[in-house]
């Protein structure tokens, strides 16, 4: 019985010290473990001093689990995060949902206007700007100078995949564990399907049609897929059906890639010579594309800060979104950590300082990376849907990561490519019939 | 002959002892290791055993990053608390269906144990709720509830199986003896029943201490355990197996050091009793 007592006792003792605790103003802001974001919690004492009424609480969490939780919350209202950190995928689909509150009169010096328009517009809901860019990233292709050099190639403007095949046989040295090109493989729709996705708009290709018809029976996909398997298997590395990023980033920095098409955030790691043992022997083109062909892909990632319409706190949480995507944060963390780890891709002032473009090497492609993605029409055929590298629609993390389960299993040969494409026709066929799109 | 035949096979059952053991442990052993490389070794594609270089790096980066006793705390509330609660609801909950059963002892039993067969998302949305609607979420009070709910199927039933193996007549006898119902329990049962009782503490403790599903669902900052640490160390750009390993490490650390000791205990516990 005391037993019994001494836990209510106890339990009432939480409940009040945490009550207690809540006087100020206290905001809680869920985020990923991503560089950019582990240094705004490092500078945090400039918020706090700018802002002594306002207490920050982070929660960090890993990306899937972020976005479980924050849907739960969100959908049930239960107001535990009042700042968001989630990617343009989500934000138009949440917005529309109003899950988001618009973010209109972010103070007179944030300057709206110095958002990089592209990614500002993936952001933008009917007319209303539903998130804040924290960095924001395109792809491009990086390659290894030194390696271009020995095998006598010269990295056109503009390489197109024959190029790219061709420039992979010569580099590759599996002997001396030199692959020509790395990719990544791991299924999933933020992984191999994003690469495969925008390398599929490169061909000319699509997702879907204008009624919403699957399009893997076309040609481009079995173009895509077929110039992708020929790629890794014959000049990839091996176990790359289990890459993503990171493993991809990890075996460019220790040089075992000749090249690397991957998103440009990957380009200052790769030329940190902390990090990267091949730092100063790299290069950046655009995205490969067909031959003729002007489609780079239209990758656009941005990571973002969002207020959720069930925050009980929306001004303080305002006062802060406007605190790290504001031009004076881009200053803050120029004079702590200098300029060239400033967040990337977010504000067109950046790329026209010349400071930073002298110490970003690869700021001039990302730059153009960014720019040239347009998401509005993803694809040059005529297509119902936005996106870039995925399909703005709630069913496309499912549909997405079931077909790169088929592509991952052709790469790692368990089925060939025309299995994998029948088996992703009639999945995404079946799951977008259930959802009722095509008309 | 027959001797040596025993000898020969008991070397080799202890061999295989020895290497069915090391091959569950490995994972925790690697992440050990891992902990204590730099993170593109951590990712190399042939990595070394034991000759790399070592380094303190990602366990001065987690200390600097993220306050790991506040995550304890929380972590030890939560796997005490639930326990403790736990043990109080279900020791007179076995005594009464292993002493007193009735017609419906068993379907109350088998019933207990379905709950557990429900996947735990199925009901994410109605707890989290509930917790939302009596302020209970991201509180310890509130994961401390949760997980009593969550772990009291299995307490009542491994209590359920030892107290089975008890004499009733002993109980019997006290009660002849004047004993009201409650010193019953508490002066004559549970001092025989300690080894039981003791490893399901035990397991009971590194099941709560373990739990990942309530625990990263129904906290934010505040009540966030050992799990949410552990999963603020997984970065979608950016390497992270050698600090999301030294986390884990840190993590599972009292764990493994009270199951260590207490291992005479736990097996002395798990394996007591006919029915096992």
């Amino acid at each position: 019985m005391t037993v019994t007592i001494r836990t209510l006792v106890g339990a009432s003792l939480v409940l009040a010290l945490t009550g207690a605790a809540s006087a100020e103003t206290t905001i809680t802001v869920a985020t990923v473990n991503n560089g950019d974001m582990i240094r705004m919690q490092r500078l945090m004492p400039d918020f706090n001093a700018k802002h002594p009424d306002i207490k920050v609480n982070w929660v960090t969490l890993e990306e899937n689990v972020l976005r479980q939780r924050v849907t739960t919350d969100i959908a049930s209202k239960g107001g535990q995060y009042d700042v968001l950190t989630i990617g343009n995928y989500e934000v138009p689909i949440w917005a529309k949902q109003n899950w988001l509150l618009p973010l209109d009169n972010l103070g007179a010096d944030y300057n709206q206007a110095d958002l990089m328009p592209q990614v500002a517009t993936a952001l933008t809901v009917d007319g209303k700007l539903y998130a804040a860019p924290f960095y924001a990233e395109s792809s491009m292709l990086m390659y290894r100078t030194d390696l271009f050099e020995k095998a006598g190639l010269k990295m056109p403007e503009n390489p197109d995949w024959d190029f790219i095949l061709q420039a992979a046989s010569k580099i590759t040295d599996k002997a001396a564990g030199v692959y020509g090109i790395c990719l990544r493989g791991k299924a999933g729709w933020g992984e191999n399907m994003a690469f495969l996705s925008a390398m599929n708009n490169t061909m000319g290709g699509a997702w879907f049609d204008k009624g919403w018809k699957a399009q893997f029976d076309g040609p481009e996909w079995k173009k895509t897929l077929s110039t992708y398997l020929e790629l890794m298997n014959k000049y990839g590395p091996p176990g790359a059906s289990s890459n993503g990023f990171n493993e991809n980033l990890a075996l460019f920095q220790t040089g075992k890639c000749g090249m690397w098409i991957d998103a440009t955030v990957a380009a200052s790691f790769i030329s940190d010579p902390k990090e990267s043992k091949v730092a100063d022997k790299v290069g950046f083109a655009p995205t490969p594309t067909r031959a003729g062909g002007s489609n780079h892909g239209n990758w656009l990632w941005s990571w973002n800060l969002a207020i959720p319409a069930s925050s009980k706190k929306a001004d303080a949480a305002k006062t802060f979104v406007a605190w790290a995507t504001s031009p004076d944060y881009l200053k803050l963390v120029a004079e702590k950590d200098g300029i060239a780890n400033v967040p990337p891709g977010t504000r067109v002032s950046l790329y026209q300082n010349p400071e930073y473009l002298k110490v970003a090497p690869f700021a001039k492609m990302t730059l153009t990376a960014i720019q040239s993605a347009n998401t509005a029409h993803p694809s040059e055929k005529e297509v119902p849907y936005t996106g870039g590298q995925f399909v703005a629609i709630p069913e496309f993390q499912a549909i997405g990561t079931a077909v790169g389960q088929q592509f991952s299993a052709a790469l790692a040969g368990k089925a060939t490519a025309d299995q994998a494409l029948a088996a992703a026709q009639a999945l995404t066929t079946r799951e977008m019939t259930r959802a009722g799109y095509p008309k | 002959m027959a001797r040596e035949a025993t000898k020969g096979r008991k070397a080799v059952t202890t061999l295989v002892a020895w290497g069915i053991g090391l091959v569950i442990f490995f994972p925790i052993l690697w992440t050990v290791l891992t902990s204590f490389k730099t993170e593109v070794e951590a990712v190399n594609p042939h990595p070394s055993f034991l000759f790399f270089d070592w380094t303190f790096e990602n366990y001065r980066t987690v200390n600097e990053r993220s306050d790991y006793f506040v995550h304890f705390a929380n972590s030890s509330a939560i796997a005490l608390g639930s326990t403790l609660l736990g043990l109080i609801i279900a020791i007179p909950a076995a005594w009464s269906m292993a002493f007193v059963p009735g017609k419906r002892t068993k379907d109350l039993l088998m019933w207990m144990l379905s709950t557990k067969m429900m996947p735990a998302v199925g009901v994410l949305v109605p707890i989290y709720m509930l917790a939302r609607d009596s302020g209970l979420l991201d509180t310890r009070t509130g994961l401390i509830i949760v997980l009593t709910l969550v772990n009291l199927p299995i307490i009542v039933w491994m209590l359920y199986t030892y107290f089975k193996e008890i004499p009733g007549e002993i109980l019997e006898a006290a009660r002849m003896d004047g004993a009201t119902l409650s010193s019953e329990i508490l002066y004559v049962l549970t001092p025989m029943a300690v080894p039981g009782i003791a490893s399901t503490l035990l397991l009971n403790i590194i099941l709560a201490w373990n739990e990942s599903f309530w625990t990263l669902n129904l906290t934010a900052a505040n009540a966030a355990p050992l799990t949410a640490f552990i999963a603020s160390y997984s970065s979608p750009e950016g390497l992270f197996y050698a600090k999301l390993s030294a986390a884990s490490t840190m993590a599972i650390a009292p764990i493994l050091i009270l199951g260590w000791f207490s291992q005479k205990q736990l097996v002395r516990g798990l394996t007591f009793g006919a029915v096992k």
